[in-house]
């Protein structure tokens, strides 16, 4: 099977490691990556912020971009819930006919990164080792908008030599919220506190999501206060091996 | 009363702002993530036993959009029944209005004093004020409100308006109000003393003035539920009768009720069944009240009604559930909103009944994290809501030259056009790599930024930009394959 990556615009620019453990790991499963470098944004940050109008073009464009893809893989839960949450709205709105019939088409090859791999390949174990300490936050459009229910979780169980730790409090956002972390930094930054606290009472080292976003907002407080828990996706754990560990 | 500023007319400063104070009150904030603690623990408990919850949230859902949707209908049907069965019924279309009939309503019976049944509505139109402002005064019989009444503070949450309060502050408010110095702190103690004060009230006052939790259009008839039976005191007791509610209080059936009943005290308190549940129609000769009168009030009301996308807002059966589970009123409490609806239905409710005129920051108050829809038992999607008010406030902001101007106009601007093709997001990368070498501390990290983005370098370290972006790597990757078409390289970081 031929998957499409969109690695989403804050990955491809803040966080490519997660895009290669992407590329890694659905390799070692056999099968074909293909990048299109047309590709940029869902649209999320203009629509969440009430940029409705500028949204338009973005939403068109990722349209225009995969639709003739056979499967579109993305490690961001949050873009992802964008997609299928709001993308119909925006082709009703638009009152483009065609735009309609895209998005329609579409939405059923959009998946998330751990989804597409136990939904719809029915793996679970993808030969990762990681002799590590880790915890695993659940992002709230992975618990509430895609339903990924413990589908992460899964993936990690089978990680050789990892050693899993629940985090409290698993269906509290960790603050971030994409512009509400600047609009309303004080709140934001109060959430983080508490999400940063319940990480580091685990004890431990890597903080694992399906969404960058959370981890960046989290090791933003981390690093800050000097914590030693690094934050890591969970494609970068999925596609570490024997020996070379961790990769960050 | 003064709808220019906001329904209480009072002006208040935007949630940012607000919230930053009271996160500094400690004591608030341990007293609001207790009582929201203990809320939500027995909420789930007693939602998870109910194998058809979420069946029963989808027919809450119905039945309340199918009122909206015929609302007009439902409330001419509800007045005629409530009329035959000897009621009367009034129409107001904003606050003023409902003050004046109410006001003039108490005054036909020379009264001075009322007693007041818990209302969130007559909060939001501030009779209070409005009667002590011709003399009269109101009487807050709900343990909570009198709290607050006695405390001149306002209520935080809708379901507990003194949630914010612990029991040493209550007692502390008991003690100088009541002139009780030598009151326990233990809740029988407190409970003892709120009877005492309000007993006398309740046999000697003769005009009661409530909102209503549903009423029922096929019966005329109104409900309220309530936990401390202090409520159907002033249902039973006085001669005349007041019941203000909001237009989109209605619902078609009695039996609807089935529903409501099941997932309000659920929502609201986490109880199965609400202690007391008090339904009453018309007037019986010799049997409570002997004059009652229903007060329809709009106030905004019909505007929201007329917006397809916010209309599911006035499914709002004021449980509460979305305050508790709402991640940011757990921080803050709920006077950060400066409105009666605080969290997430505030957010939403509030800027559209007055227009956005004091509220434009609350649909921003909110990470969109979805935890006031999973809970809403009647399914109103706030998220969604959220943002299509936010779509509004952009626009209403864009047709401003300062607004257009503004930091995050120019900004959306030009992220916007850096979307619009690959290329173009590829030389925003190259940009950002040189751009950002004056903010990268000798730690490495991005620890001040300026403007807007300050916000996020204030509690928190930002990791620079890295050499070389995922599309780089994936050219540099195609190249190298296309050079040695055998080897499968590159995959290593």
């Amino acid at each position: 099977m031929r998957i499409s990556l969109f690695i989403t615009c804050y990955n491809d620019t803040l966080f490519p490691g997660t895009g290669k453990a992407v590329v890694r790991v659905l390799e070692r499963l056999g099968h074909s990556i293909e990048f299109r470098p047309e590709q940029t944004c869902c649209g999320q940050m203009h629509w969440n912020t009430g940029y409705i109008r500028e949204a338009l073009p973005i939403i068109q464009h990722f349209v225009n971009v995969y639709r003739d893809a056979e499967v579109v893989c993305i490690p961001s839960s949050s873009c992802v819930a964008m997609i299928r949450e709001h993308y119909r709205k925006a082709a009703i709105e638009s009152h483009d006919t065609r735009f309609v019939a895209d998005v329609e088409s579409l939405l059923p090859r959009v998946y998330e990164f751990s989804e597409l791999l136990v939904k719809k390949f029915g793996v679970e174990d993808v030969g990762a080792t990681f002799p590590h300490k880790v915890t695993y936050h659940a992002s709230c459009h992975s618990l509430r908008s895609l339903q990924l229910g413990d589908i992460p979780m899964r993936l990690l169980r089978q990680v050789r030599e990892i050693d899993l730790v629940d985090l409290p409090r698993p269906d509290q956002c960790c603050g971030f919220g994409g512009t509400f972390a600047i609009k309303n930094a004080d709140v934001s930054s109060a959430m983080l506190a508490d999400k940063v606290c319940d990480v580091r009472d685990t004890g431990a080292e890597v903080c694992t999501a399906v969404d960058n976003s959370c981890l960046m907002h989290l090791y933003g407080s981390l690093h800050r206060q000097h914590f030693p828990v690094r934050t890591m996706h969970l494609a970068e754990i999925l596609a570490s091996e024997a020996k070379t560990g961790a990769d960050r | 009363m003064n709808t220019e500023k906001n329904f209480r007319g009072q002006r208040h400063p935007d949630f940012p702002v607000a919230a930053k104070e009271l996160l500094q009150d400690v004591q608030l904030r341990q007293n609001v993530r207790h009582a929201t603690d203990v809320i939500t623990a027995k909420r789930a408990h007693v939602v998870d036993e109910m194998q058809d919850w979420q069946t029963l949230r989808d027919a809450g859902s119905a039945v309340r959009q199918n009122a909206l949707d015929h609302l007009d209908r439902y409330l001419t049907q509800f007045e005629e029944a409530c009329i035959r069965a000897g009621g009367q019924v009034h129409w107001a279309i904003d606050a003023a209005e409902a003050n004046r009939i109410a006001i003039e309503l108490v005054q036909a019976h020379a009264a001075k004093e009322v007693i007041k049944i818990k209302s969130m509505t007559t909060e939001e139109i501030g009779l209070n004020d409005a009667l002590a402002q011709v003399g009269i005064h109101a009487h807050e019989t709900d343990l909570a409100e009198l709290i607050i009444q006695l405390g001149k503070d306002k209520p935080s949450h809708i379901v507990a308006p003194a949630l914010h309060k612990n029991r040493q502050q209550v007692r502390a408010i008991f003690q100088r109000e009541m002139e009780l110095p030598e009151l326990g702190d233990r809740p029988e103690d407190l409970t003892e003393a709120a009877r005492v004060f309000l007993r006398e009230k309740f046999l000697r006052i003769p005009v009661a003035i409530s909102g209503a939790n549903f009423l029922v259009a096929e019966t005329g008839g109104v409900c309220i539920v309530e936990s401390e039976g202090n409520g159907r005191m002033c249902l039973t007791l006085p001669r005349v009768l007041i019941a203000i509610a909001g237009i989109e209080k209605v619902i078609p059936k009695f039996r609807d009720l089935e529903v409501f009943l099941q997932t309000l005290p659920r929502s609201a308190t986490g109880e199965r069944m609400n202690p007391y549940n008090s339904l009453w129609t018309g007037v019986y000769p010799g049997d409570g009240p002997q004059e009652f009168h229903v007060i329809l009030l709009d106030n905004g009301r019909s505007e929201i009604l007329g917006d397809a996308e916010a209309r599911q807002t006035l499914k709002c059966i004021r449980c509460g559930a979305c305050q508790n589970a709402c991640p940011v009123y757990r921080q803050t409490g709920g006077h950060a909103y400066g409105s009666v609806y605080a969290g997430p239905i505030g957010a939403i409710l509030t800027p559209q009944l007055d227009r956005f005129r004091q509220s434009a920051s609350l649909p921003y108050a909110s990470s969109l994290c979805g935890a006031c829809y999973e809970v809403c038992p009647v399914k109103i999607n706030i998220p969604e809501v959220l943002i299509h008010l936010r779509g509004q406030i952009v626009r209403e902001e864009q047709e401003t030259f300062a607004g257009k101007i503004g930091p995050w106009n120019v900004g959306m601007q030009i992220a916007a056009s850096l979307f619009a093709s690959g290329d173009r997001l590829a030389l925003a990368q190259y940009l950002g790599r040189i751009g950002q070498k004056p903010f990268v501390a000798s730690s490495g990290f991005i620890e001040h930024l300026p403007f807007q983005l300050g916000g996020w370098t204030q509690t928190r370290d930002l990791a620079p930009l890295p050499a070389q972006s995922f599309r780089q790597w994936w050219a540099q990757r195609e190249k190298t394959a296309e050079n040695s078409t055998h080897t499968k390289a590159g995959g290593q970081s």
